[in-house]
């Protein structure tokens, strides 16, 4: 820095005290206690005892380690399909085609308004009496009569990953549209003067281009999607039979509707773990791609 | 020419876009749609889409319905709002700290704050609740703000980092040659130069809390007036008897203001989502 001054300075340090602040009253903190809690038998009176690993030992016996195996899948099957609609999406809100403008901006109406709210939308029409998909999928002949998504074990968990990725699909297409408007134009036209046909400029150029932003767009929404309640929780609170409870909803109702403190804490932890390494591989990513094209790196 | 297509290819293109957009906007045509049909003709089968007697009645009538909706959206926008700007408060120091000093464990620090980005409220939620409890903040504004601030402030700071190593440096040389302090500095040259940035992380940060309301109220909050919309909203959802037309109708009102201030400033918003996609 120019204006240095020659002992330590610590006027960063100072700018930097409200956000730290805020980060360990909130976060770090929480985080702490939720791991000490952990080992405990907290419910909801103020007494309680160290158990020692007894709560993890409860809960790798019982059925968590299939909550464990269907939080997976559900987030698996949602990010690959926000990943094939969201690329699909960019490159058609890409193409040089009147309206494009009008085209971007219908996009984005489901990430901007609550989650909550899109949600109560989506439960009206996973209806089955009155909805509207199962209304239309008996207009055409598909089914025979009334259909309740929501109400079978298979219907109910496709329907919860269809709802998410309604929500995270616009993300996605504008992250990459965005990547897809970065690559420059020069590019694309000494392709097109040495005669390469759209797809293949698309299969040389694009792609590989913004391959990197797929990956981290990726794995950016698999990390939204493993923490994903609102949409489960008012769909289904995790039902039917337990069909859609993924592990974050699996804690809260052990923890805020059981009152189950230590155990819920428990839960977490490995929460906890698995999200850790999700953000060990995005920073070793980050710090790939950064390393491949230095001029970026900034 | 580069960007000419052939006819099939407009074709396919629109098609796409076609097939697109309409999963992206159904659900909203098919909220309006139900919010203007009257209860009977909502329960009727077969389904039909338009029928005859449509009418807005369902927009007067909720408010007598749902007697609170004018708490739960003051509410949504007063949280939204407060959070923005304790936000606002905690970030552009960090930010300015983060893209101008050197300073031993920046990267770390820095690298700190983006990894809360990775948790969300539901991870939180049991230490939390136990904290204000004890401290008997349940049933408060704070117990629904604190939580949200936290997690707009990472992306605020990686936001607004991004904007500020953009501005030259000799900008506050100069200020410092003239004998300024560096708070005025950053009050007085920075933070007018950086307004733009700072625009589009207020935007970034409000749009975020506005959406991301329910866990907190639905578990720290239990007094209705304090409500936020969607949880408002979600007692409706809950019971044997929806009143679809008019749950309806207060979502679509309940979402007019951000979708205002997003056609409105979307260039900014689509900026504040993407700027760290592309150059990170």
């Amino acid at each position: 820095m120019a204006v240095a001054k020659t002992e330590r300075d610590y006027f960063p340090y100072m700018l930097l005290i409200p956000a730290s602040a805020v980060m360990i009253a909130i976060v770090a903190y929480p985080l702490y206690e939720t791991f000490r809690l952990s080992f405990t038998n907290t419910t909801l009176s103020q007494n309680y005892e160290y158990v020692g690993l007894d709560n993890y030992e409860k809960i790798m016996s019982r059925r968590f380690p299939e909550v464990i195996a269907r939080t997976f899948y559900w987030m698996s099957l949602s990010v690959a399909l926000k990943m094939l609609i969201g690329t699909v999406g960019a490159v058609l809100l890409n193409a040089a085609v009147p309206g494009r403008v009008l085209f971007r901006v219908l996009v984005m109406p489901p990430w901007v308004i609550p989650i909550a709210i899109g949600v109560f939308i989506w439960g009206w029409m996973y209806n089955g009496q009155f909805g509207m998909i199962s209304g239309m999928a008996q207009r055409i002949g598909l089914i025979d009569g009334p259909f309740e998504f929501l109400a079978y074990k298979n219907s109910a968990f496709y329907s919860t990953i269809v709802t998410d990725v309604w929500i995270g699909v616009p993300m996605v297409t504008l992250y990459l549209l965005a990547a897809m408007q970065s690559i420059p134009k020069d590019l694309y036209e000494a392709a097109w003067v040495d005669g390469a046909s759209r797809m293949y400029r698309f299969r040389r150029i694009t792609l590989p281009l913004i391959i990197p932003s797929i990956a981290t767009m990726a794995l950016l929404s698999a990390i939204a999607t493993f923490n994903s309640f609102d949409i489960i929780w008012i769909l289904t609170e995790g039902g039917p039979r337990n069909a859609t409870t993924t592990m974050i909803i699996d804690t809260y109702k052990t923890a805020i509707s059981r009152f189950k403190y230590g155990e819920g804490a428990a839960r977490t932890v490995m929460i906890v773990m698995f999200l850790g390494c999700f953000t060990l591989v995005y920073f070793l990513l980050l710090n790939r791609l950064a390393k491949r094209s230095p001029h970026n790196a900034k | 020419m580069l960007n000419k297509y052939r006819w099939y290819e407009y074709v396919l293109i629109y098609a796409g876009l076609a097939v697109f957009l309409t999963f992206v906007l159904a659900p909203f045509v098919e909220a309006f749609v139900v919010s203007l049909r009257p209860l009977s003709s909502l329960f009727s089968v077969p389904y039909k889409f338009i029928t005859d007697e449509m009418s807005f009645d369902a927009y007067f009538t909720m408010w007598e319905n749902v007697p609170l909706l004018w708490m739960y959206m003051l509410n949504s926008f007063f949280i939204a709002t407060v959070i923005t700007v304790l936000g606002l408060f905690c970030i552009i120091p960090a930010a300015y700290a983060f893209s101008r000093f050197e300073f031993p464990a920046r990267n770390t620090l820095l690298g700190l704050f983006i990894a809360v980005n990775m948790f969300s409220g539901a991870v939180l939620i049991i230490p939390l609740f136990r904290l204000m409890q004890q401290y008997g903040l349940l049933n408060t504004y704070f117990a629904m703000i604190a939580p949200g601030t936290a997690f707009v402030i990472p992306t605020g700071i990686w936001l607004l980092r991004s904007y500020l190593v953009r501005i030259p440096k000799e900008l506050e040389e100069a200020a410092w040659v003239d004998g300024a302090g560096r708070i005025y500095t950053l009050v007085r040259v920075i933070i007018p130069v950086a307004l733009p940035g700072i625009v589009v992380v207020s935007i970034t940060a409000f749009i975020t809390a506005y959406a991301q309301q329910f866990i907190y109220a639905l578990t720290f909050n239990s007094v209705n007036e304090l409500n936020p919309l969607p949880v408002g909203l979600f007692q409706f959802f809950g019971r044997q008897e929806v009143v679809w037309n008019e749950l309806m109708a207060a979502s679509l009102v309940g979402i007019l203001p951000v979708l205002i201030v997003y056609v409105f400033l979307q260039k900014y918003i689509v900026a504040g989502l993407t700027a760290g996609a592309v150059k990170e």
